[in-house]
Parts: structure tokens; C-alpha cells; sequence
């Protein structure tokens, strides 16, 4: 059932009575061609990718909740592509321009909003920093301007600017960057894969991965064995301890990252907003409430929950950043387990057991990689290679040396 | 989150930071070979459950302690002196 202006009119009139399930929810069947562990955001899209691009057929995507239950449906939405290393640079422009594309090509209101993301700088030393990221984001062909202190002030005038510790002295931006509703980019992704017949198979855990002579053969879960030719990992915070039913052992620490939102008000922040000497960003959604964060707790976690100190922290750069929000509630906040890598990078590659493909290791920053994740995911296991864009995404780099890390941090997974 | 400090007692995890895995960073190998060194210093298990980590009292007295810790529920099952603790080479 195609999604349309016209659609939802005659639905109206029929009293909202004719719409169909946007999935279906089938029985597993003993074997499929490709199974995909974890239906996130990477996952569904992965199955969607495999289904639409490479025209795949007899898909399952495995899920032990409902799907979107995981980051997908708690993240802070941003998408953007403004980062500075060869590696990664290509694969998030990709990503974006998927994300311009998203609604129409897979039919769902995914409120792709490109609102522009502005990372603030306070010093000339950040300020080179930022200067010579646009610049290698200007050499990839993505957009990047820098602002001086006036043109921040036109884009967000009720920011501290005189703050004595932080004054603002301009900002980086990406035009194109901006929001994205993430609940939808789960129904959207699952409904184009179910509609090109990929099982989604809700509530069924995977407890096992039958390997035999180096090959993965099947997935044991609590809804029986399934077997399969290929099996894709998009476990996100859970990689580790469903990579290690193979006998892998990962380059990645479980972190929890804490998000909040406000009370909703009027129409205050356009745009995304980041302040990266505060380690603090904010954004506003659609319904008004703000959508800020900053950083993990610090410690391995799978609790879903974290502490009061980054409570008081985040709230602290907030205020440092913007006093006037000190009028405001806290109305919700959460917690999310975050693969966090060795050098804060992401793996999408083939791994040592034949037919395990692997794609995990996205930190607190694989919402707004979710099109090009799945994209090149699905690439990946269709063509039994990585796609060039996520060439540099290995699992074996940590040995090889030949790390990607934007911060600089090292081999030590809270640092990044 | 509290972490009982042998020293200091009782504190607020916010006196403290945490390097990682105690049962990999206090056991560096002996024999360097690059899989050894890799495993070190990238290979972890991350389990959901009880989990040895090191964390420094950088608010307090300043000693690396041991804190074994379930890392679903955050509960502290016991807290050592790093230097003291089974595991150290």
C-alpha cells in the first residue's frame, strides 16, 4: 500500500479503518539465504539494501525485542557528515545523501529535516582545529563554512556570548546537516523490506551461532534454529556477547550514553547546536522540547541507565552555553548501551568465520550512518567484499595499525 | 553509584576514573609477539555481568583499586587495592 497525500485522504473518509499493518509477522522458517541479527536501524536497513539493491530474496531479520526498541528509538537524531578523516569522511557524505533521498525512495515520513549543524569554537586553537576539518570536508566535496562571531549571532542569538570561560568566536557549519525523526527510519526501513519479502521476526533472541568448519551454518534462538548461507551481526551495544556465540572476541567496551529532553517550548533553536569544549549539543524537536546530551557515563555498562554526575554535567554545559534554559525541566531522560571501538570507529567487514559478516563498533554515532551502514552492509555480505566506501572499516585494523581516530584519544574505548 | 574505597570509604563514582579491564591491564603478557600485544591492547571480553575494572580514586587517596561490578545493574560485588589484587603480575 503505497503512502501518499491521496491515500491518507480516502483513509480518512473511511474512518481510518483501511489502513494495512505496515509488516507482516511470520512464522520463521527453518533456513533462509541471509539471516540479519539485530533489527535496529543498521539491520532493517541492511535487509532493506539487500532486498531493494541487490534484489535478494528469502531474508530474515532476527530482532529480540520489537524492532526500534534499541538506539534507533532513542537517539538524538542528528545526521550530519563533517568529519575529518579519509576513512570516514566519503561514507557519512554517503550517508547524508541517502538521507536526502530516504523518504521518497522508501515512501515514510522520516522528517528529514536538514536544520544545519553548527559546532562552536571558543578559542583560536579550536578554531584551527575546526578550520581544518571544513577544509577536509571541503576536499571530499561536503559542504562546510566557517562563521565568525556575528554569523553564529544571526543563526542563535540567545547564546552566551560573552561567556568569560567560553566566548563564542565563531562556529563550523554544515548547511545540509540537521534531524531526523528515528522512530520512523525503523517503520520506514522495516515496511520497504517486508514489502520485498524479508521475514521480520520480532521477540526471537538469538542464543547460539552454529559454526562448523569455519563456516557459520545457522543461528540458535529461542523461537529454534534457523538455519542460514549467510549470517549479517548488527547488534550494536550487544556485539560483543552475540559475536562471542562465534568465538570472537571484539575491539569494543559496552559504554552507556545518557540523552534527555525538555519541556516543550516555543520555537528557541533552529538549528543543531554543538559545544565541543563543553562536550554538549542541543537541538529542538518538532513538538518543542529540547533534544540535548553529552558525554558517556565513563564505565562498561548494559544497564540502560546512567548516573546523576552527567545529569549535573550535561546541565552545566547547557547553562554555560545558553543561561536562559535554566527556566526550564528536564521532562525525560534515558540511556543506551553504545559499542564503543578501540579507536571510535566503526567495523562493517567480513569476519574471520565464513559467511559471519560483522557491523558494529558505531560508538554513540550510528543513527546518522544508518543508510549508509545498512547500504554497505548489505554490499558487503551480497558481494562477499566491503563496497570502497567502507574499505577502511575493517576488524583486523587494530593489528594492522591502521586505525581511524578523529579524536586522537587511542586504544582506550571511554576516551572517544 | 557508590564505590567503597578500602581508604576512603564509601564515595560517589564521580571521584573516580576508569581505565578498563583489570584482568587484561594487569596482566600485560610477558611474551611481546604482536598477538599478544594486539590481544592486550585491543581484545575485550565486555561481558553483561560481573566485570573486574580499574578505577583510580583521582578525588580521595589516589589508588588504583579493583572494583568488580555487574555491569547490567551497576552493583559493586567487591572492591580491592590494585596492587594487591589476585590477578597483578
Amino acid at each position: 500500500m503505497k503512502y501518499s497525500a491521496f491515500t491518507v485522504l480516502r483513509e480518512a473518509l473511511r474512518g481510518g479503518t483501511g489502513w494495512l499493518p505496515a509488516w507482516r509477522e511470520p512464522e520463521p522458517k527453518p533456513e533462509y539465504d541471509i539471516v540479519i541479527v539485530g533489527g535496529g536501524g543498521h539491520g532493517l536497513a541492511t535487509a532493506y539494501y539487500l532486498a531493494k539493491e541487490h534484489g535478494l530474496k528469502n531474508i530474515a531479520v532476527v530482532e529480540k525485542g520489537h524492532i526500534g526498541s534499541g538506539n534507533v528509538g532513542r537517539n538524538t537524531t542528528i545526521i550530519r557528515s563533517n568529519y575529518l578523516l579519509p576513512g570516514n569522511t566519503p561514507f557519512y557524505e554517503w550517508s547524508l545523501k541517502l538521507w536526502e533521498g530516504l523518504e521518497q525512495d522508501f515512501n515514510f515520513n522520516a522528517m528529514v529535516s536538514q536544520r544545519g549543524v553548527l559546532n562552536l569554537y571558543h578559542s583560536d586553537g579550536q578554531r584551527d582545529a575546526y578550520v581544518r576539518r571544513g577544509n577536509a570536508m571541503r576536499l571530499n566535496g561536503v559542504d562546510a563554512e566557517l562563521l565568525d562571531a556575528a554569523g553564529v549571532r544571526k543563526m542563535a542569538p540567545m547564546l552566551d556570548f560573552e561567556n568569560a570561560r567560553f566566548p563564542i568566536e565563531g562556529g563550523l557549519l554544515q548547511r545540509r546537516g540537521g534531524t531526523v525523526r528515528h522512530d520512523a527510519v525503523a517503520w520506514g526501513y522495516a515496511r520497504g523490506a517486508d514489502s520485498r519479502g524479508v521475514d521480520i521476526l520480532q521477540n526471537t533472541e538469538v542464543t547460539g551461532i552454529r559454526v562448523e568448519s569455519g563456516r557459520a551454518v545457522a543461528v540458535e534462538t529461542n523461537r529454534g534454529v534457523i538455519r542460514a548461507k549467510k549470517i549479517g551481526l548488527a547488534c550494536a551495544g550487544n556485539s560483543s556477547r552475540v559475536a562471542q556465540m562465534a568465538g570472537l572476541h571484539l575491539p569494543i567496551e559496552s559504554h552507556v550514553l545518557q540523552a534527555f529532553v525538555s519541556e516543550g517550548i516555543k520555537p528557541l533553536i533552529d538549528g543543531v547546536i554543538t559545544f565541543g569544549a563543553g562536550h554538549f549539543y542541543m537541538s529542538q524537536s518538532d513538538k518543542g522540547g529540547l533534544v540535548y546530551g553529552g558525554d558517556i557515563d565513563g564505565y562498561n555498562s548494559y544497564a540502560q541507565r546512567g548516573n546523576l554526575y552527567i545529569i549535573e554535567d550535561v546541565h552545566e554545559a547547557a547553562m554555560a552555553l545558553c543561561p536562559s534554559l535554566g527556566r526550564l525541566r528536564m521532562l525525560r531522560h534515558w540511556g543506551g548501551i553504545m559499542d564503543m571501538s578501540m579507536d571510535g570507529s566503526p567495523i562493517i567487514d567480513k569476519t574471520p568465520i565464513d559467511g559471519l559478516y560483522l557491523n558494529a563498533g558505531w560508538c554513540y554515532g550510528g543513527f546518522k550512518a544508518t543508510p549508509a551502514s545498512g547500504w554497505c552492509f548489505a554490499h558487503t555480505i551480497a558481494r562477499d567484499e566491503p563496497h570502497t566506501l567502507n574499505a577502511a572499516f575493517r576488524l583486523n585494523r587494530f593489528t594492522t595499525g591502521h586505525l581511524i581516530d578523529e579524536k586522537g584519544a587511542g586504544a582506550q574505548p571511554n576516551l572517544h | 553509584m557508590r564505590i567503597p574505597c578500602p581508604y576512603c570509604g564509601e564515595r560517589s563514582n564521580d571521584e573516580f576514573t576508569v581505565l578498563g579491564d583489570a584482568d587484561v591491564l594487569l596482566n600485560r603478557p610477558t611474551d611481546m609477539s604482536l598477538a599478544a600485544f594486539d590481544a592486550y591492547a585491543h581484545s575485550r571480553s565486555n561481558p553483561a555481568g560481573p566485570h573486574r575494572e580499574l578505577w583510580y580514586h583521582y578525588g580521595g587517596c589516589r589508588q588504583w583499586l579493583v572494583v568488580n561490578r555487574d555491569t547490567r545493574s551497576h552493583a559493586v560485588l567487591g572492591v580491592e587495592l590494585a596492587r594487591t589484587s589476585q590477578r597483578a603480575s
